[in-house]
């Protein structure tokens, strides 16, 4: 067991989190990462009333969990990894070592500036760069929002193939 | 839809997943005539900022207090635990299901607040497992 995924969504701990990916990998702990959330006690405790009591859910900015990560890494338990949205996660895999496999982008919903890819993902032109450039670094890319779905590759997705 | 139902005002909102609100209200204005007392909200393709705004929005149109919804890890229920931040009137039933929306849109004499809190017990109260005990 280790981090079993890392997760791109901008709902943060939802559903699809905590029962649809939650279940199947008997998800022990979430590692969320976000520098706002990090810094709000009462968004915390937010979060940690969606989960069930057996689920550890960790709040860290982008550099202490760069610096944690080893240790979630190593953690006999199986977690999840959780950003909400592509540039926190972009940060992140710029900033770790050894560096991230593979990124799963679970959820980016509808926004002016954005144009739909797939039924739960949609993206400004700035977003489909950022995700190049974290498969640029080596880092598989693929989006699917839950685990019976299709894996859909990140060719498919920023063509929309799967729309 | 009954007569009496066209004319009723919302008393609460129910909001969650896919089609789980008018699904669920369906049923109540199939069992009851009173589908009209509750608000369905879909949130479909929208993040949790956008669902927070719009729970709000319709909140207000409507100007309703009550918000049930479906699950307690959900985004609908996050939404509006956000906006119970800033609004001490407001009452979130998270887990909601039929018994529990049949018995808040029965009790149209009291409170909407009073009545979701107390809809909530019933809700609870109302779920058995019958069979499939170990032999």
């Amino acid at each position: 067991m280790t981090l079993e995924l890392f997760r791109i969504d901008d709902r943060l701990i939802h559903g699809q989190v905590v029962v649809g990916w939650g279940q199947p990998l008997d998800l022990k702990f979430i590692v969320l990462v976000d520098d706002a959330v990090a810094a709000s006690d009462w968004e915390q405790e937010l979060y940690r009333m969606g989960v069930p009591p057996e689920m550890d859910v960790y709040f860290h900015d982008v550099g202490t969990a760069a610096e944690r990560l080893p240790t979630y890494r190593s953690d006999p338990r199986a977690g999840l990894l959780l950003t909400g949205d592509i540039a926190t996660m972009q940060r992140l895999a710029e900033t770790v070592a050894p560096p991230l496999d593979a990124v799963n982008v679970g959820g980016i919903h509808s926004r002016p500036g954005r144009v739909q890819r797939l039924r739960y993902v949609f993206l400004s032109i700035e977003e489909a760069a950022e995700l190049r450039a974290l498969a640029a670094r080596g880092v598989k890319v693929t989006a699917q929002d839950l685990p019976g779905a299709r894996c859909v590759p990140l060719e498919d997705l920023l063509n929309g193939t799967d729309l | 839809m009954s007569s009496e139902t066209a004319s009723a005002a919302p008393r609460a909102i129910v909001a969650g997943h896919g089609d789980f609100a008018t699904g669920l209200i369906s049923a109540v204005e199939q069992i009851s005539g009173r589908g009209a007392m509750l608000l369905p909200v879909a949130v479909k393709q929208l993040g949790v900022e956008d669902i927070e705004a719009l729970l709000r929005k319709e909140m207000i149109a409507a100007g309703v207090r009550v918000i049930f919804t479906d699950l307690q890890a959900g985004s609908c229920t996050m939404a509006s635990r956000k906006i119970l931040r800033g609004m001490d009137d407001v009452v979130l039933v998270a887990g909601v299901n039929l018994p529990t929306l049949l018995d808040f849109v029965f009790a149209d004499t009291i409170p909407p607040v009073v009545a979701a809190r107390h809809a909530a017990e019933r809700g609870r109260a109302s779920i058995v497992a019958v069979g499939g005990a170990p032999k």
